[in-house]
């Protein structure tokens, strides 16, 4: 019998993703030995017109990461899917955007602008920015599309499964290869990591006080942290309470407040809006300007609640943006 | 209004919507004495029952908006008088901080309001909704569902694309 075949691929990406499937360590042996890699393009030589020659369905599984904003990654988006029987959206960025669709907040052009033009490292005079076919010698080249809005994968094809985690951890990544291998799959569109919030696996949580009456919220930077207490019970956001576990609380053992990067849990259906509610509610001050103030310590209410999500909140992106 | 010129055109027949979530003891009260007294508001709102203002979850604002609200009212009771007793001090700093959020995200400001009504205030009931709905007319549609509609068009451009290319040749 021949082995499955399995396709790493990355879109809008870190990288972060890729090496996490290497923090496998040896276990990535069996991997290798268990299934047949017919593209991954961080670690061996494999060529687009490889997958374009394969039947459609094929692949037994596709693991792919990042976020989808070039039309580049849309075409190898829409492509694996119909070489795959199982398209895993790996990561973060893939399950909702992650981290690159913060740039949700800013223009097409805006983000050209800076890029090419106004970032302090940037030299370019004559302003060039790229162009999406060039032409020497009769020689044509094409490059892909910027794209308005940064994607998760499943805003742009039909997605299987969902593994969360800014990157998954090996051990998350571990029990969705054994899932796939024996067979044994969860129903269509399951995110395969428990459905508890991440303060369930968290050292901390016996120090959370029932009523928190936060007087201030600190940054953690400016903020000398307690290694044992609760983050909330210090004044520091953390974000474990509406975030799915499967981690195990790794940010929180490190003496880091949870970001939420394994999205929400089934229970939430606004992560951002969610975690916002919950942190505020439990605010002390009764006044406006006692809530201002302690607002302060949250200077980016998008960037700290939608850190890995924006691409699947219910607004998905600044609303009056051309 | 500084972003008239990106804001979807408001067509002629188009009336504001106005999402209005009050809490069961006093602003809903109130609502239901201005109807009783025929206190005349405008009829672009749709009044939606809570027990308390603290039941308000923002997550409610933001899927009234992404579901075609033009506007958000929240209605509570006056500090101190929460039927629940700290209710409407979990709406207000939520409120704080989810109005920063929505003008970070590009909704305007005029869009989303928490009003503290007692039940004997039906006449303000009247006011707030008539200024809000004022305002929203000067803002023009706010339209979320046509925008998601305009953002997801590059992506079925490229899908027909690809079938196009599809049809060329049969490798791709
Ligand atoms: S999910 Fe995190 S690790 Fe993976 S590509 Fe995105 S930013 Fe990088
Ligand atoms: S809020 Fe953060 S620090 Fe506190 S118990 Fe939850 S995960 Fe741990």
């Amino acid at each position: 019998m021949s082995k499955p075949k399995v396709a790493f691929y990355w879109c809008a990406s870190c990288g972060g993703c890729e090496e996490s499937i290497v923090d496998l360590a040896e276990d990535i042996l069996g991997v290798v030995a268990a299934v047949d890699i017919v593209l991954w393009p961080v670690a061996m030589d494999f060529k687009r017109h490889h997958v374009e020659a394969m039947p459609d369905g094929s692949i037994t599984a596709t693991l792919l990461n990042g976020a989808i904003r070039t039309s580049e990654q849309e075409e190898m988006a829409r492509l694996l899917r119909r070489k795959t029987q199982v398209l895993i959206a790996y990561g973060a960025c893939a399950q909702s955007g992650g981290i690159p669709a913060l740039a949700n907040q800013f223009s097409r052009e805006q983000i050209l602008k800076y890029v090419y033009e106004d970032s302090p490292s940037t030299v370019n005079p004559e302003k060039t920015r790229p162009q999406t076919r060039f032409e020497e010698e009769g020689r044509v080249a094409e490059l892909p599309e910027f794209r308005n809005v940064v994607r998760s994968l499943d805003q742009v094809v039909d997605v299987d499964y969902y593994l969360p985690g800014c990157p998954p951890t090996p051990k998350v990544l571990k029990g969705a290869l054994e899932a796939l291998l024996s067979g044994k799959l969860p129903p269509k569109g399951t995110i395969l990591s428990p459905d508890t919030a991440t303060c369930m696996d968290c050292p901390r949580l016996d120090s959370k006080p029932q009523d928190l009456a936060i007087e201030q919220f600190r940054r953690p930077h400016l903020t000398a942290m307690d290694p044992e207490k609760c983050f909330l019970a210090q004044g520091v956001p953390c974000m474990g309470s509406g975030t799915r576990g499967g981690c195990e609380a790794q940010c929180p053992k490190g003496n880091m407040p949870c970001t939420g990067c394994f999205g929400p849990t089934s229970k939430v259906h606004d992560q951002g809006a969610k975690l916002l509610s919950a942190l505020t509610s439990t605010l002390a001050a009764k006044d406006e300007a006692g809530i201002n103030q302690a607002l302060k310590g949250i200077p980016d209410p998008v960037g700290t609640f939608y850190r890995y999500g924006l691409a699947k909140s219910l607004l998905r992106r600044k609303v009056d943006l051309q | 209004m500084q972003h008239k010129d990106k804001t979807p055109q408001a067509p002629e027949a188009w009336k504001p919507r106005l999402l209005a979530i009050f809490c069961n003891w006093c602003t809903y009260t109130a609502a239901d004495l201005a109807g009783v007294s025929r206190m005349k508001y405008a009829d672009n709102v749709r009044i939606v029952r809570v027990m308390c203002s603290g039941r308000v979850d923002p997550q409610f604002v933001l899927d009234a908006f992404a579901r075609g609200a033009d506007g958000v009212l929240i209605g509570g009771c006056h500090p101190g008088d929460c039927h629940y007793i700290e209710g409407n001090y979990k709406a207000l700093r939520r409120s704080e901080l989810l109005k920063r959020m929505l003008a970070d995200m590009g909704i305007e400001p005029k869009r989303y309001r928490l009003e503290w009504i007692s039940a004997s205030e039906g006449d303000k009931v009247q006011r707030v909704i008539n200024e809000m709905v004022t305002e929203i007319k000067a803002l023009g549609p706010l339209d979320l569902p046509g925008r998601a509609k305009a953002w997801d068009e590059e992506v079925a451009e490229l899908e027909g694309e690809l079938k196009e290319k599809k049809g060329e040749c049969a490798n791709v």
